[in-house]
């Protein structure tokens, strides 16, 4: 399959072989999917709709409803106004949502819609909103889709507010799982602190069976929320590349201070997410948190043999990787090689700076493919593989154990519901990443060396 | 209809739907989608890139920003007994200085990258969207490669909204044509006809369905010369002429290949089905006699005797299960909802939905005078007409794709995919007895149980 990769290296001026990143609408169509009884719309050709559906279907396995606009030649030769304003009239007739999402596509950015003006004449019904978020395919990632549809959250319904803050905090979670979003908002309850979390896609993407079809699921952040957040004493931006554009103009907007920080992934990470919060909020941690990451040390002393030395190559998304380039080290293991597929210079160098501290050497690469990836991997082989399903190919050609994390995973189940994030994040991390390693030990056991206890 | 009734059906599209023996008028169809539906369908790049990307020895090179690519990477579930070249995901990944200066030179470069690294004989270079629209003259670009490198670089003309998929279906197989005819210095009517030999259309062998079809014409005497385009290479379909009938599988995506290469090559053409037992022993029969052979035809009933005495008792298990249930069906093309039909009619199941996202008139004729009186007919259905059928018709089990599966499951459907995402082959006496267990896996599932 890929291993037709050949191992010497050949420089590329252009294009990408076996991409590691997707385009912006996807991730706007995600994120647009975190607020209650909202409807995505994409603005453009068919396809690009029912790819996205078909993407995150296979992913979270769930319904994924969103409309698009149907793009044909006329509209791309006349602009798109039209069928948008066809569009906000049919979905609100047939569909009844709250709220329309609308995200542009390479089609429409290029032709030009400028979608402001579209709407601003466009007819939509009473008590309903329409919001919108510039995603072209050709800028980017599905990364920077998400942050943009999450800035346009804050574009198009949070007002200036009062001067006067209140006690709480904005969560702004960024491109993780739905399991992820709800171990990060117990983690909030049991600190007792109030907050405000957009986008949420708990109950949406992994929605419960009821044994009836809801079009639209009761999760979802609530629209009043997210038009208060301009009210919140500050909000906590989870991952810079997702989540800190949103932060910076509520900033602006309504002046409520950002803090960037990691993905709360593994332990130093989610020590300072709920740090931050300690320090604003509150005298001292709870004790069930405190307890939790008192077994996630234990559970690091017990296992840390296992890991110690061990090379791994990761790829995925720029803020998972930066944090769990962070656990790994913590775990005493090697991220020799880090790509992404999203462009950053900012990513290469945050790496490259967290290797450095940790005394090791390794590549990091921004905007690259699975390609490069394979190629590094041929030249210097790993004892691990981390990254979505598409690695089972390297994985499989290198006979390296894998474990699937970030998006999409398409040929697995049940890893949209568990999360990754906080302390217990870090122990399923573990396991995975032990239970890979060790059955590898096993597998490839001399019968005389294959033991009981490891 | 009120307006702001939510869960109703628009009325532009009540014309797209039909209840059977209720209204006589014919369905609508064939037509662009209606903005702001939750339509399933997809492009003309989708369509295009699901018929030729079986092709397993060419670099399928997609022309635009990352995400049709990606999208399309491996998804289609097609077999090779070959390269697997076929399985890489290559993208010039257009950036946007490129939307502005054009794309050309990328897309140059990127031939050129990806020739020098993998050894191949054909490039199909994919129109996206933005190709169409920034105007990059891909006719010229491929020709150019093509003489530098001495080999085939085919631009597929897919922007994709020029249309819907099945302008796509039709874009591949103008790619295709042009593979067959370019580089030809030869009258292709002259080509020398190999007797008792047949192309396969519309086979992109899914699960390895190709083989199980070949491996039943070959004890009928019946050489299976090229496969469209499931586990095809470059040679085999530029062999494609030599063959002395084409028979159509797929005839939403292939039935404007066979007619002009029947206008071409003097290739005659025979729709035929292998999904389900009567079909497939049809089929062989019908195969078998066109080529006069009385041999043929009697190796044909022997193996038609041979296979249905296996596989009719294990069906019959089957279906004293199955007993009062109903399916839906909501699938791609219009020849497949018809063979499914059937199909279903076999295991004692009554289908009473029936859609399709690109079906033509003559096959929506077909499936009404088919189907009992009753049943909703339905072309370029959303999610919320699927629903309200489904629940309205009382279906146990819904046939469709990726995308139809969790809203099946969410209203307490059984499911089989008939899609991409399918591993099992569902052709052939084989894939009816798989059929029929799939359906049983589904639809006679504990889990149903938990759900009240």
């Amino acid at each position: 399959m890929l291993d037709s990769t050949p191992k010497e290296m050949i420089q590329r001026k252009v294009g990408l072989i076996n991409p590691a990143k997707t385009c912006q609408p996807i991730g706007a169509m995600y994120a647009a999917l975190g607020i209650y009884r909202c409807l995505p719309h994409s603005h453009g050709s068919q396809g690009c709709c029912s790819y996205h559906r078909s993407h995150l279907t296979r992913h979270f396995r769930d319904p994924i409803m969103a409309s698009s606009s149907s793009f044909t030649e006329g509209a791309s030769v006349f602009g798109g106004g039209a069928n948008l304003k066809t569009s906000i009239k049919n979905v609100f007739e047939i569909y009844d949502p709250d709220i329309m999402a609308v995200h542009t596509t390479c089609l429409t950015e290029t032709i030009g819609d400028d979608i402001p003006s579209i709407l601003s004449t466009a007819e939509v019904p009473e008590g309903k909103r329409v919001i919108y978020a510039s995603t072209p395919s050709y800028v980017g990632s599905h990364i920077t889709g998400f942050s943009n549809m999450t800035t346009g959250m804050v574009n198009c319904l949070v007002e200036p507010g009062e001067k006067e803050k209140k006690e709480q905090v904005n969560v702004l979670p960024g491109f993780v799982n739905p399991g992820d979003m709800r171990e990060i908002k117990r983690m909030l309850k049991e600190l007792g602190i109030k907050f405000i979390m957009f986008p949420d896609t708990t109950g949406v993407v992994d929605s419960p069976m009821t044994g009836r079809y809801q079009m639209f699921p009761r999760g979802g952040a609530r629209v009043k929320d997210i038009q208060d957040s301009g009210s919140s004493k500050f909000t906590i931006a989870l991952g810079f590349f997702a989540s800190s554009e949103a932060a910076f103009l509520l900033d602006r907007k309504c002046s409520v201070p950002p803090v960037v920080l990691r993905t709360p992934v593994g332990i130093k990470a989610t020590d300072e997410f709920l740090m931050t919060l300690r320090n604003r909020f509150i005298q001292d941690i709870p004790y069930e948190l405190e307890e939790e990451r008192g077994q996630l040390v234990d559970i690091m002393t017990d296992t840390h043999f296992h890991f110690h030395g061990r090379k791994v190559a990761l790829f995925g998304d720029p803020d998972m990787l930066t944090a769990m380039t962070e656990f790994l080290l913590s775990l005493g293991m090697i991220p020799a090689y880090v790509l992404t597929g999203s462009p950053g210079a900012l990513f290469e160098k945050e790496i490259n700076t967290m290797l450095k501290a940790a005394g090791v050497e390794g590549k990091v690469r921004a905007a690259g493919d699975l390609f490069e990836l394979h190629q590094w991997i041929k030249n210097g082989p790993v004892d691990l593989l981390i990254g979505n399903t598409y690695g089972k190919y390297i994985a499989r050609a290198e006979d390296i154990p894998f474990v699937r994390l970030g998006f999409p995973v398409m040929d697995r189940s049940v890893h949209s519901y568990l999360p990754v994030v906080g302390y217990r994040g870090a122990m399923r991390l573990i396991e995975m990443i032990s239970g890979a390693l060790l059955d590898r030990a096993d597998r490839d056991a001399a019968e005389e060396d294959f033991e009981l206890v490891m | 209809m009120s307006v702001f009734e939510p869960g109703s059906i628009v009325e532009e599209r009540k014309d797209f739907i039909h209840t059977k023996g209720r209204q006589k008028k014919s369905l609508k169809c064939d037509s662009d989608s209606i903005a702001g539906c939750v339509s399933q369908r997809a492009c003309v790049y989708c369509g295009a890139r699901v018929v030729l990307n079986p092709v397993t020895d060419a670099v399928h090179l997609v022309h635009g920003p990352i995400g049709c690519a990606s999208y399309t990477w491996d998804i289609r579930g097609s077999l090779s007994s070959g390269s697997e070249l076929y399985r890489n995901s290559f993208s010039t990944d257009l950036q946007e200085e490129d939307v502005i200066f054009g794309g050309e030179k990328k897309l140059t470069a990127a031939i050129d990258q990806l020739v020098e690294k993998y050894p191949t004989k054909l490039v199909f270079v994919y129109a996206t969207c933005i190709v169409g629209v920034i105007g990059d003259d891909l006719e010229a670009v491929c020709k150019n490669a093509s003489l530098r490198h001495g080999i085939e670089v085919i631009p597929v003309e897919s922007s994709g909204f020029i249309g819907n998929k099945a302008a796509g279906y039709r874009a591949a197989c103008h790619a295709l044509l042009r593979l067959i005819n370019s580089g030809v210095n030869q009258d292709n009517n002259k080509v020398e006809k190999i007797p008792m030999s047949v192309n396969y259309l519309g086979d992109f062998n899914l699960a390895g369905e190709a083989w199980i079809i070949q491996n039943y014409l070959h004890p009928l005497g019946i050489k299976v010369n090229t496969n469209f385009t499931g586990d095809s290479t470059y040679r085999s379909l530029k062999d494609a002429p030599k063959a002395s009938l084409n028979i159509i599988q797929c005839a939403g995506s292939m039935a404007f290949l066979a007619k002009e290469m029947e206008e071409m090559f003097g290739i005659p053409y025979m729709n035929i089905s292998f999904l389900g037992v009567e079909d497939t022993s049809g089929s062989l029969l019908r195969i078998a006699e066109f080529f006069n052979s009385h041999k043929a035809v009697k190796a044909a009933e022997e193996l038609i005797n041979r296979e249905e005495e296996i596989v009719k008792p294990l069906i019959e298990g089957y279906r004293r299960e199955f007993q009062g249930k109903k399916a839906a069906v909501y699938v791609g093309g219009g020849f497949k909802a018809i063979s499914l039909i059937k199909q279903f009619r076999e295991i004692g199941i009554e289908v009473v939905m029936v859609g399709t996202q690109t079906g033509r008139p003559e096959e929506y004729e077909t499936i009404s005078d088919m189907v009992e009186e009753g049943t909703v007919v339905l072309d370029d259905a959303n999610p919320t007409e699927l629903e309200k059928f489904m629940m309205e018709k009382e279906a146990h089990l819904l046939v469709g794709g990726v995308k139809e599966r969790p809203l099946a499951y969410k209203l307490g459907i059984a499911f089989i995919d008939h899609n991409h995402d399918r591993k099992h082959p569902l052709s052939g006496f084989a894939g009816a007895v798989n059929f029929a267990g799939e359906v049983y896996s589904t639809l006679c599932s504990p889990v149903w149980k938990y759900l009240k």
